[in-house]
Parts: C-alpha cells; structure tokens; sequence
C-alpha cells in the first residue's frame, strides 16, 4: 500500500454529518472525529469506518445510500464540502477516495436537497421522482415477437455515440443536488435525447417528452436557467447539450403531436 | 386552446418566454442604442429632438410600443415567479455549499441583475418618458420637445449618473449570461453556430453596454 502511495499516511479527520431520524423530523450537523484513516481507502470506506465506531459505542450508524461501490448504479449521493460528489469532478462519491483530503481537515457531509428529494434519513434520501419521470415515458415499448436482426436497423456510428453518451447518466441526481434551481432536466434530457437519437425511440419521440417533462413539473423541480452546476458535478459527463435537445424536443412535440390536453 | 396554456406554463415553456422575450428586448436595445447616438452630434440636440418626436408620435411606433411593454412585462413577470419558484424547490438549503466552484457568478445571478435593470428602467421611464409623454416640456428652435434638454438636466445629478452606469453594468452581465443562454434555452445550439452565437453575445453586450454607459459619463463631464 505505501509503495503504491508515498503519502500514505493514515489522518485523522473531524467529520460534520447531517443527522435526521426520518422525513419528519428536523435534522442537524453532528460532529465526529475519526483517526487513522488511510488515504487510500473510498470515501465510502471511510464512513463505514465511522459506522463501526459508532456500533460499538452503541449509536446509530450514519444511514447513506450505496451499493455497486464502483461508479456505476448512481446509488451513493453525498454532498462533500459544498460539491456533489466531493471536490473531485467526474467522480461518484463511491469512487471519491480519502487521498484527495489532508490530515487534519473538517469535512461537512449533508444528503442532497431538494423538496422532491425528502431525506428518509440522515443522508439517505428518497430519489424515487426521478423513477416516476422514467415511468412517464423514458422507455421504448416493444411488443414481442421474433428478436429483430441487430443490424436491420442502421443506426450511424456518430449517432450511436451520442445516443451511448447520454445514456451513460446514472441517475445518481448530483444535478438536482448541484443545481441552485433544483432542477432535474440535465437527467430528464439524457434519457430524452437517447431516445431521440435512435430510431427504436423515434415512435414515441413526442408523447415521450410530454409526458416526462409533466411529470418532472409535478415532481416539484425548479426550472433551468443555464448555469451549468449540473454539467460540472455530474459523475459521467452529461453535457448541457442535452438540455437544448429537451427543449427542441420539447417544443416540436408540443407544436405536432396530437395531444390536445 | 388548453394546449397552449399548458405548454407555455410548464418549466420548458416558461424558460422559453423568457428567452424569446429576453431576445426581443435584445433587439430594442440596438434600436434605442442608435437612436440615442444622436445624442453625441453637435447641433444642440436638434437632430435627437426630432428623433425623439419621430418616435413618440409616429403611429406605427406606438403600436410597436404595446409589444415591448408586453415583452417586458412578460419578461419581468416570469422572471420573477420562476425565481421564487425555483427558490422553494431547494427546500432545505446546504450548510455549506461551494455552487460558486461549479459555475460563473453573474449566470446565477440573473435575478440580481434583472432586479437592478429594473430598478433603473422605473427611474429611467420617470426621468425621460414620463416627462415627455405626460409632462410639458419645453420646446426647442425647430418646435419638437426639447428632450435634449432633459437629458444635460438629468445627467448634471451625480446620483443619476452613478445610477446610470451602474445599471449598465448590471445589463452588461445580465445579457453575458442571457443572451447564449436564451439560444440554448430554445434548442438552438449547433456545433458550428453556437460559438459564433456565444461570440456575438459577448461583443454584443460589451458594444451596447459601453454606447449606453457612454452617455451619462459624457454628459457629466463634456457638457
Ligand atoms: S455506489 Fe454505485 S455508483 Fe456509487
């Protein structure tokens, strides 16, 4: 480990938790201090650290999400020293690890916030809108049949890419959480703009961003105003691109379709 | 025509009033930019006079009237009620929170910004508008109202001054942000445009925010 690592000296850090029993009660930062924390363990790691302290003191483990621990399910969600996902950008909070700290710091550890992200408790906090979103329309129906021969349907190189690209979101909801609107469209746009893309997504391209964008309005997320928090802290790289995507999307389904409600 | 109430009252369609209004104000600011050079010419303020009769006469400039007030009126109120709106659905804020290491200043500060335009243009109707739509201003040699007159007026106050340029400077970062940000609030980003589009806004906020800040300075100092 320490050849790996010529800083390997374990720290000693003094932690600020949000601490909240459930929805309905208030919460509060609550301090900590842990010791011999080894940079290289994951941010994760070193609450589970924590955790262990606290069971064996008797208390109430720190709840937070997790669970692939490696970048890829968009469970973990922490707000680190006033980032999403910590300082590092590009990074889950899973794959946050303890080097990018110094011995000796104070670090405030507070769940996402936003009215549609409630805190079930302590930093744990209930996603579940974004699921509501997805069930709006963030699907390609397919009626069964034979599996259709994979390349019958041409699909460009460059398309194919872009579409790869906005499908990579995890819907971890670090956008909400950096957003100073609480905003959900940098998510709502990934999904939108992939199926847009492709032609399998093309039959229900407008009732598709009808009704996700209804449904994100009834959710409760505030609007974009294209400040681009969400861009910077997200995990995977979403770009702001996609939000004009929506938009076009948008605004020509609601032009052509159909739908008179 | 339930459609269209729903559209243009959900997130994307609100955000999208605000770009097509924030454009077309763009677009007055050019017309009252050049209108307002005239200022700068040596005649003793015969040729803006003249202007400024022309425009607050002519009848097909009143009736274009009605569309800016509608602009600005639809602009400010969405403005408004959209920040409040996004303002509550935080819901608990952070107890500490880095946005400022995310994304530029002035491009969350949209509000602010608006906010002290706003203030300006409530000054700015009453000390030249009002006065020469309601009030009764002198005239000048060719017979127009002289509203030359009341612009070396209103500049000898420094208070006005100050006021003037600061809310030039307030717009000049309100349309920083506002003007790409209205191109890609309605989907219009490409590849090969949207740089030039990013360009054009900032030479375009820099060009009629100095021409307008211009004025007051050089009233105060030059007359
Ligand atoms: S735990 Fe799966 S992405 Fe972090």
């Amino acid at each position: 480990m320490a050849g790996s690592n010529p800083n390997a000296k374990p720290m000693n850090l003094t932690l600020k938790v949000w601490r909240q029993k459930n929805r309905a009660t208030a919460g509060q930062v609550v301090d900590y201090n842990v010791r011999d924390i080894s940079p290289d363990m994951s941010f994760l790691e070193m609450l589970d650290v924590l955790n262990e302290d606290l069971l064996r003191k008797g208390d109430d483990p720190v709840a937070f999400d997790h669970d692939c621990r490696e970048g890829i399910c968009g469970s973990c969600n922490l707000f680190i020293n006033g980032r999403a996902h910590g300082p590092e950008s590009g990074t889950t909070t899973c794959q946050l690890h303890m080097r990018k700290f110094s011995d000796g710091d104070t670090i405030v550890i507070e769940p996402w916030r936003a009215n549609s992200f409630p805190v079930n408790k302590d930093l744990s906090v209930d996603r579940s809108a974004f699921d509501r979103i997805i069930q709006a329309g963030g699907y390609v129906s397919v009626n069964t049949g034979g599996a259709p021969d994979g390349n019958e349907i041409p699909v460009p190189k460059e398309i194919a890419d872009r579409a790869f690209e906005a499908a990579t979101c995890i819907g971890c909801g670090a956008c909400v959480a950096a957003c100073k609107n609480a905003s959900a469209m940098l998510f709502v746009s990934a999904k939108v703009s992939q199926l847009a893309l492709l032609p399998q997504g093309h039959a229900e391209r407008a009732t598709r961003v009808e009704n996700m964008v209804a449904q994100m309005d009834k959710e409760g997320f505030g609007a974009c105003t294209n400040i681009g928090s969400c861009a910077a802290e997200c995990p995977v790289g979403i770009s702001l691109e996609n939000i004009a995507t929506l938009n076009r999307e948008f605004l020509a389904a609601k032009a052509s379709s159909n739908n008179l409600s | 025509m339930s459609w269209i109430s729903k559209t243009f009252s959900s997130s994307i369609g609100r955000k999208i009033i605000m770009a097509a209004t924030g454009l077309f104000l763009c677009s007055f600011l050019v017309v009252h930019l050049a209108g307002n050079f005239q200022l700068f010419k040596n005649d003793g303020g015969l040729a803006f006079n003249a202007y400024s009769e022309f425009m607050s006469h002519n009848t097909v400039i009143r009736i274009l009237e009605i569309g800016l007030v509608l602009g600005f009126g639809f602009h400010i109120y969405e403005g408004l009620t959209l920040t409040a709106k996004n303002r509550s659905a935080r819901g608990v804020g952070y107890v500490s929170d880095h946005i400022e290491q995310n994304s530029p200043w002035h491009a969350r500060s949209m509000a602010m910004l608006g906010s002290i335009v706003l203030f300006f243009l409530i000054v700015h109707l009453y000390n030249f508008f009002g006065t020469l739509r309601f009030g009764e201003p002198v005239k000048d040699s060719m017979g127009n109202e002289n509203a030359y007159g009341l612009v070396v007026d209103a500049f000898r106050n420094p208070l006005y001054v100050a006021l003037y340029v600061v809310a030039q400077a307030a717009l000049l970062y309100h349309l920083l942000h506002g003007f790409q940000s209205a191109f890609q609030t309605l989907g219009l980003t490409h590849r090969k445009y949207t740089p030039l589009i990013k360009f054009v806004g900032v030479v375009f906020s820099l060009v009629v925010c100095a021409g307008f800040a211009a004025m007051p300075i050089y009233f105060y100092f030059f007359k």
